[in-house]
């Protein structure tokens, strides 16, 4: 009977690819299938491939800061002050006599040391408020939904300097600022995924072997958001590389003489009549960061919608 | 015009689409005529460029799709490499398209009668009040009820049958030469479907218009055209008029096609079904020679060398096989045994314990209805409740299968999640192995969960897209303590060997599977707890006939194999037919029959039964049209009509009795039971 045919079936499987049994190198192997498509994915969009060497340049500065500066950023010279670029101090000094490259280079550390770190963790509470007002709907969403909508309604910068007052200006408190300050976003992003993803069969599934709705969230509707939340991830480091700026400027931002763009363009902007390459470097570094996170946001997001 | 001559003749027609990697030749060397008044069935499974031929007719192949080569002669015109502005002048007024999705192809900002004047006005100038007129005048044309209200209504008004009817009302305003339809009835249901292809086949031998019928169901293409091409891959495989196709098929695609297909008048266990090994390659990777020969049941050595051409065998009848004449003869007599040997080994099942294994007493599932006033939020209003299911019960018995059968909207879906705690029961109570498991699924013993698991519909929702196929096996049974947790993936192995997949699937991602193996997947993490009962929730309705064969005969094999009791729901009533042993006839919440299968699809029926078996498209162009034909949609389940349920469309209505009583039990022998009005003895003859 055709019944006991093994295989009914027939599935064709890629040639050249022997059956390795289940082991270490298909999981090593999947891993690398899985960094060379999203690297296709990446390098077929030119969008985000010039946003990511605009970003990728940035970090090669940030890590290699001592190799590629001949100051300290905190180091003063009394004898050069408000000098333009020479050969000495590649971008001049500042109003301290500071070597304005150094602080640049320095302050590329702060900005994406913190920057992500902030959005991590505004991502853990967007995260704890926005998969259980989406999974469990109804008072838990009203509730939830509601109070983040008052945070919303606060003008974000505003939001921001209401709690760096309050709390003092640190890069601790910064982080705690651009967490909250991000984090109702972040939950209903997560909300809107995750009423999508729920009313799926595999959750069904996983409700039938009687998984906890915790394991649930967890397991089946977490990982399945992961593709909007990368590009919302970079997208956002690029706003908090802008608000740490914005912070810093208002005198909000790390306490000096933390090398810091803000704090560089804020330090600067009454000297620049007289000198202008503090600011404008300060500046340039955080626009083309900016830029660049947000390049490279785009593009994969249009790269990753057009397959789907 | 001369008579002769085709309307549309397509010859050597290729269609390439670019992608990022390579260009696709999706269709290639397609040729085929169609006359004045004939129809041209398109057949064959998904992916096989059915839709990439009616698009390149009308230059509708987006972006990227492209006419490589080849020629279509619209009544002798050349239509390839004609500019946009000439095809769109051609398009309105002589060739018309009927797409599957009606919901989609209607705007829903603008009333019927706005969408329908617009072609009047652009192609033929007429004025607005004629053109309303005319329209008024089509809707009549396709027997829509209430035609001067419809004009008025906008899409979402209107049931799924009636926006069809507005689409090919729409389609044959300005009485073009061709109609194409691509898939017009697969979005509907049954009984709909019926009425919609008794139309469709009425208004082609009236205004003699050509058409090109697109489907993947045999049983239409039987029901409406007068010649089939069978495509596969990109090609045309075989072609002749419908009676020959049906009743002497010559290529081995055409046979396989036939004989996976479940038969509605073949009873439970006298059949197997034969799938069609495989899959349909990819047009980017085609197998040498013949390009069915990787799944050929008959092919030879020669046959992944050589590629065939398309050859007539006799007048009207082409097919693209290297078999031809005399080495058919000794095939088609090894095939008859073959069935015929099926045929007498119903069967056997071990054990014929009378056992309850589910035991469904009077549930209800009701919704509420949110509130649409600040009144109802503070109580000051009274509930409303969708009645999804309302007082079903019936009993199973351990190793049977019970069908549950009706249209889209009926409840079965929802009575089989209750039952597996998805969704809450409102009352009434379920009891499974004699537990009572009518309350949420967080509040059900771990026993219970394992006990009952399901099967879903959806082959790309069931599973999970992050995680290996292997892994999401052995969650479930890591979480029932199924086996020791060393041996985990020994019985992952084990069970993905039952659902005829080797072990190499368990690394492999969803993606990369086909919608036939991924059911497989849902079946085998469905079984991994040893289930005492499985809940079928349509399993094959997303699956290619090919493979939905394959699924059918691997339940029904797990069935034997683990004295599985199954309840299986579908609006397929042949499906049904070949796996069950008892059905339950739902309609709008209520079971309006039920009994074991063989007395449901013999009469006496209840009217609904009669006329659901009625609609069924047979896949024998000999098989005369029923007469019973449902009209209007299910009611709103918020109110549903008082008395009987079914009297605001059964053909059978008594009276007043009908809208006022609810209906009595009728008791016909052997659990067959029928809720009607309607005596006994009426409903044997149900012809009055």
């Amino acid at each position: 009977m055709t019944l006991d045919n093994p295989a009914q079936e027939k599935q064709v499987l890629p040639p050249g690819r022997p059956r390795i049994p289940a082991s270490i190198t298909v999981a090593v192997k999947d891993f690398w299938h899985s960094v060379r498509e999203t690297a296709e994915l990446v390098f077929s969009s030119p969008t985000a491939v010039i946003g990511m060497l605009i970003v990728l340049i940035w970090v090669a500065v940030a890590v290699f800061a001592p190799l590629i500066t001949a100051h300290s950023p905190l180091e003063q010279d009394y004898k050069n002050i408000n000098k333009s670029p020479t050969a000495q101090h590649v971008l001049g000094t500042d109003n301290l006599g500071r070597d304005v490259w150094s602080r640049v280079a320095y302050g590329a550390r702060t900005i994406l040391s913190l920057g992500p770190l902030s959005v991590f963790v505004a991502f853990l509470v967007g995260l704890a408020l926005g998969l259980p007002a989406g999974y469990y709907g109804g008072w838990v969403d009203e509730i939830v939904m509601r109070a983040l909508d008052a945070l919303m309604a606060f003008p974000t910068i505003l939001l921001y300097m209401i709690i760096i007052s309050a709390l003092g200006p640190s890069s601790f408190n910064v982080v705690i600022a651009i967490a909250i300050g991000g984090a109702p976003g972040i939950a209903r992003l997560v909300r809107a995924l995750t009423m999508d993803i729920r009313t799926r069969e595999y959750v069904a599934a996983a409700k039938l072997r009687g998984d906890s709705d915790f394991m649930i969230m967890l397991r089946e509707i977490l990982p399945n958001c992961r593709g909007p939340l990368i590009v919302d991830f970079l997208l956002r480091i690029g706003y908090a590389a802008f608000y740490i700026g914005t912070l810093g400027f208002l005198g909000l931002g790390l306490p000096p003489p933390t090398p810091d763009w803000g704090g560089m363009v804020q330090e600067g902007h009454s000297h620049m009549t007289a000198n202008i390459w503090p600011v404008l470097a300060a500046t340039l570094a955080i626009v083309t960061l900016v830029i660049g996170l947000n390049m490279f946001a785009d593009g994969l997001r249009e790269e990753s919608m057009r397959y789907q | 015009m001369d008579q002769s001559a085709p309307i549309l003749s397509v010859k050597n027609l290729a269609v390439t689409y670019r992608t990022r990697k390579r260009n696709i030749e999706a269709v290639r060397d397609v040729s085929f005529d169609i006359y004045q008044g004939e129809n041209l069935g398109l057949v064959g499974e998904s992916g096989c460029g059915k839709s990439t031929v009616a698009f390149s007719m009308v230059n509708f192949l987006g972006s990227n799709g492209r006419v490589t080569h080849g020629d279509i002669l619209f009544k002798g015109q050349q239509l390839r490499g004609r500019s946009e502005e000439e095809l769109r002048k051609l398009r309105g007024a002589d060739i018309s398209m009927v797409y599957q999705e009606p919901m989609s192809a209607l705007n829903p900002s603008m009333q019927i009668q706005d969408q329908m004047v617009e072609s009047l006005v652009a192609h033929r100038g007429y004025s607005k009040t004629d053109a309303i007129a005319e329209s008024l005048e089509a809707l009549k044309k396709v027997y829509m009820p209430d035609a001067e209200n419809v004009l008025r209504r906008y899409s979402h008004q209107l049931s799924g049958g009636q926006q069809q009817r507005v689409l090919i009302a729409m389609a044959m305003l300005n009485n073009p030469s061709l109609l194409i339809m691509d898939e017009p009835t697969t979005a509907l249901d049954v009984t709909v479907e019926a009425a919609v292809l008794d139309l469709i086949a009425e208004l082609q031998k009236k205004y003699n218009t050509a058409a090109m019928y697109i489907s993947h169901n045999l049983g239409v293409v039987a029901r409406v055209s007068h010649k089939v091409a069978v495509m596969y891959a990109g090609e045309i495989v075989e072609l002749a008029p419908t009676e020959t196709i049906f009743h002497n098929p010559m290529h081995p695609y055409t046979m396989g096609l036939m004989r996976c297909l479940p038969d509605v008048d073949a009873p439970k266990g006298t059949r197997t079904l034969h799938p069609i090994p495989g899959r349909v390659p990819s047009p980017a990777n085609l197998p040498n020679g013949c390009i069915f020969s990787p799944r050929c049941e008959l092919a030879r050595a020669g046959c992944s060398i050589e590629h065939p051409a398309l050859i007539e065998i006799e007048p009207g009848h082409l097919v693209r096989c290297l078999r031809r004449g005399a080495d058919w003869e000794g095939v088609k007599q090894i095939w008859a045994t073959a069935e015929s040997m099926q045929e007498q080994a119903p069967i056997q099942r071990d054990g014929t314990v009378n056992e309850n294994v589910l035991e469904v007493k009077a549930a209800k599932v009701y919704y509420p209805v949110p509130f649409k006033t600040v009144a109802g939020l503070f109580g000051m209003e009274k509930r409303q409740y969708v009645h999804a299911s309302d007082d079903v019960s019936f009993t199973v018995k351990r190793g049977r299968t019970l069908g549950i059968v009706g249209e889209s909207g009926c409840g079965k879906s929802t009575i089989a999640k209750a039952i597996v705690g998805l969704e809450p029961i409102f009352a009434g109570q379920v009891e499974f192995l004699n537990v009572d498991i009518s309350k949420q699924l967080n509040k059900r013993g771990i026993d219970s969960i394992r006990e009952l698991q399901m099967v879903f519909q959806d082959p790309n929702g069931v599973l999970n897209p992050s995680y290996s196929v292997g892994d999401q096996i052995a969650f479930s049974l890591r979480r029932f303590h199924t086996v020791p947790p060393e041996q985990v993936h020994a019985e992952v192995e084990r069970l993905l060997r039952s659902v005829k997949l080797d072990e190499s699937y368990y690394n492999r991602l969803p993606r990369q599977l086909s919608g036939g193996e991924k059911q497989r997947v849902g079946i085998a993490r469905a079984i991994s707890t040893n289930p005492a009962m499985v809940v079928c929730d349509e399993p094959v309705s997303a699956l290619d006939v090919s493979v939905q064969a394959a699924v059918l005969n691997l339940l029904l094999e797990i069935q034997k194999t683990r004295d599985t009791t199954i309840i299986l729901i579908s609006h397929d009533l042949s499906s049904v037919r070949f796996f069950s042993d008892d059905v339950a006839v739902m309609y709008l919440g209520r079971i309006v029959e039920i009994g074991p299968c063989e007395t449901i699809y013999h009469a006496p029926n209840h009217p609904y039964t009669t006329a659901l078996l009625a609609a069924v498209p047979r896949p024998d162009p000999n098989a005369a049209p029923s007469k019973v034909r449902l009209s209007g949609r299910v009611p709103s389940a918020v109110n549903p009509p008082s008395g009987c349920r079914f009297n605001t469309r059964c053909p059978f209505k008594i009276g007043a009795i009908c809208e006022q009583e609810e209906p009595p039990k009728r008791d016909m022998g052997a659990g067959h039971l029928i809720y009607c009005h309607l005596t006994p003895d009426t409903l044997s003859n149900p012809n009055i």
